[in-house]
């Protein structure tokens, strides 16, 4: 049965809304991904740990078209080829991404912030003659409430502490209304208190949309209570729940034991 | 009017003190005994027409810098092209009255014995023409230009290195007399312009007013610019470029719409300089006069709009006093205001008179919210 190949995204009875198929990227030499393979499914919540290295980020420069794969195809929502795209079209077919270090437009407020990311036209020529709608202004409010920042409005992004620019740019996410949200370590730097407030948030978001969320933190992975992928040296090395890869003898090698 | 919106009272005071400073110069120049106390002798009238042109030329700069991030060392470039376009067409004015009599060819040409005017000398003698290159040649080498760099993502200073070297390829092709713009001596001995004497007091009050309408109507549409959501797209790019990107917008785009625009902005300066000074050669594409306009930007404080072009006249007219009074000091005072504009006014002087002016920390220089709105945001926060 080997000779069969691995199951392939089937139109028919499930299609996962982003499928990675032997992707392989080297810088000089270094292969930051191995063949890397794995898909999530519609509305799953997944978290993706690994030690340095282990090729999170460059996963994420490729899925939102920042780095050309070398060898493998990126589909999303079945027939889409994300490694033909850049970013601003990636983002336009509902991919957001959070950085790691939380990355807003300081010189502009909360509520520009929130605009600036609003789905809607992109084109110079749309952002000069459009006006902000109703329907616009009701949509940022409920976002403001979602995240919590609905005092600050009309503050500078740049002077908010750090755990309410991770809330702020997670919101800017929640704006552009992606499909798909990859989310790069949102807890580094967080108080404990602001760690389950983020894990609350993401749940709740995930609720109505698929997450991908890269994470070190072990106990946030914990609180989040969802399917584990493990990366080690670009490649998958194990999947399944936390308790599940916890117990592999060869993730506890890599990564848990250290 | 969709351009008028978006200005402020500040706005309108500064376009009301424009109107009335040039208008009041053209009466002192006009309207008065030559020789009473209050007469304004033409040279100090095309002098300021000169420094309006400067401040469009910063204007143009602060968009792109100040409010994209892009800074551009080449900018001398796009208003000496400008300014070339309108040699041109007052070449071609000259007629018949050149040292040689030649009643097609400017005298450079008969000089280097050219049979026939060049093909891209066609067309100058209609001013309409003449103006449409004017915005044209500057907007398509900076359309060309940006195309290729920020399709490319060349930002910083790579950007500025290469814009610094657009700047200098022209002021090398320029110098070669075969180019056929005059070569070393460039482009003057303008006669008329539209029909009427370039040396009449009138005429230099024309060019003077014209001067400042450009300089209004380039600060109106910056203002619309930047007060718009592109505005703040641009800043956004500024200050968070991948950023941006992630969330579905074309930095290149965006970048190059501004560029463009700019670029258009400093050929109208140029076409407007020329005529008042009455000569353009290729010196005016020298490295160092971008670094100039730099400095008038930074000086002024980049980003505001008003500064660089309170920069620009500052510095200009700082500068014409310097070289008439000592003229050896001039390059040391204008290093030495770089520097002090670095160390101590980060923001400029505009910055600096909006520091003083505004008690409120940490709160940007925009419109605040109406307090009303603010309280009502606090309270709900509070319920949540």
């Amino acid at each position: 049965m080997s000779l069969i190949p691995p199951p392939a995204p089937d139109a028919a009875s499930h299609q996962p809304i982003l499928y990675l198929d032997g992707v392989t990227v080297s810088f000089d030499g270094f292969r930051a991904l191995n063949e890397l393979s794995f898909y999530i499914e519609p509305g799953e919540l997944r978290a993706i740990i690994g030690p340095n290295g282990a090729g999170k980020t460059t996963m994420m420069d490729v899925i939102t078209g920042k780095t050309r794969p070398d060898k493998g195809q990126v589909f999303f929502e079945g027939g889409i080829d994300l490694t033909q795209r850049d970013e601003a079209a990636i983002a336009a077919l509902g991919i957001g991404r959070k950085f790691q270090k939380p990355t807003v437009f300081e010189q502009h407020s909360v509520l520009d912030n929130l605009g600036l990311a609003l789905a809607g036209a992109r084109s110079p020529w749309a952002a000069l003659f459009g006006r902000a709608s109703a329907a616009d202004a009701a949509r940022i409010d409920e976002v403001l409430t979602t995240i919590g920042l609905a005092a600050q409005r009309g503050q500078l992004a740049g002077a908010l502490s750090h755990g309410q620019k991770q809330w702020l740019e997670i919101g800017m996410l929640l704006c552009q209304d992606p499909r798909l949200l990859l989310v790069d370590e949102p807890v580094a730097g967080m108080t404990d208190a602001e760690t389950a407030q983020t894990a609350a948030l993401l749940r709740t978001i995930a609720a109505t949309r698929s997450v991908v969320v890269v994470e070190h933190d072990m106990a946030f992975v914990r609180d989040l209570g969802v399917r584990v992928t493990v990366l080690h040296e670009g490649s998958v090395l194990a999947e399944g729940s936390l308790d599940q890869v916890s117990a592999d003898q060869r993730v506890i090698e890599v990564y848990l034991g250290r | 009017m969709l351009l008028v919106r978006h200005l402020d009272r500040m706005a309108w005071l500064f376009l009301a003190v424009l109107a009335g400073a040039v208008l009041l110069l053209a009466g002192l120049n006009l309207l008065t005994d030559p020789a009473s106390f209050w007469h304004v002798p033409t040279y100090a009238v095309s002098l300021v027409g000169k420094y309006l042109c400067y401040a469009l030329l910063a204007l143009a700069v602060d968009l792109i810098w100040g409010y994209c991030g892009i800074l551009s060392l080449g900018h001398g470039a796009f208003f000496a092209l400008g300014g070339y376009a309108m040699g041109m067409y007052l070449m071609r004015q000259i007629g018949p009255r050149g040292v040689y009599g030649n009643p097609i060819l400017p005298d450079f040409m008969v000089f280097l014995n050219w049979p026939e005017l060049p093909w891209y000398w066609h067309g100058f003698d209609w001013f309409p023409f003449a103006l449409a290159m004017v915005l044209l040649v500057p907007g398509l080498l900076a359309f060309l230009f940006g195309w290729f760099a920020f399709r490319a993502r060349v930002t910083g200073v790579y950007l500025s290195i290469i814009t610094q070297a657009m700047t200098y390829a022209l002021l090398l092709a320029f110098f070669r007399n075969d180019m056929g713009f005059g070569g070393n001596n460039g482009l003057t001995d303008f006669k008329d312009i539209l029909g009427f004497d370039i040396q009449a007091d009138s005429t230099r009050v024309a060019l003077l007013l014209a001067s400042a309408l450009a300089l209004a109507m380039g600060f109106i549409i910056c203002r619309a610019i930047v007060g718009s959501k592109l505005g703040k797209v641009a800043i956004a790019i500024r200050d968070a470029e991948s950023r941006t990107r992630f969330l579905g917008y074309r930095v290149e785009h965006y970048k190059l719409f501004l560029f463009t625009l700019s670029a258009m902005l400093a050929g109208v300066a140029g076409a407007l300089y020329v005529p008042q000074v009455g000569i353009i050669n290729p010196g005016e594409f020298a490295p160092a006069n971008s670094i100039e306009i730099v400095i008038w930007v930074a000086l002024g404080g980049r980003g505001t709009l008003y500064g660089p072009i309170l920069g620009a006249l500052l510095v200009n007219y700082a500068k014409t006093y310097f070289t008439g009074a000592l003229p050896d000091a001039w390059l040391f005072v204008l290093g030495g205001l770089f520097v002090a504009a670095t160390l101590f006014l980060p923001k400029g002087i505009v910055g600096l008179l909006r520091a003083l002016t505004s008690r409120r920390v940490g709160v940007a220089p925009r419109a605040p919210e109406p307090a009303g709105e603010a309280l009502r945001a606090d309270r709900r926060g509070a319920a949540a």
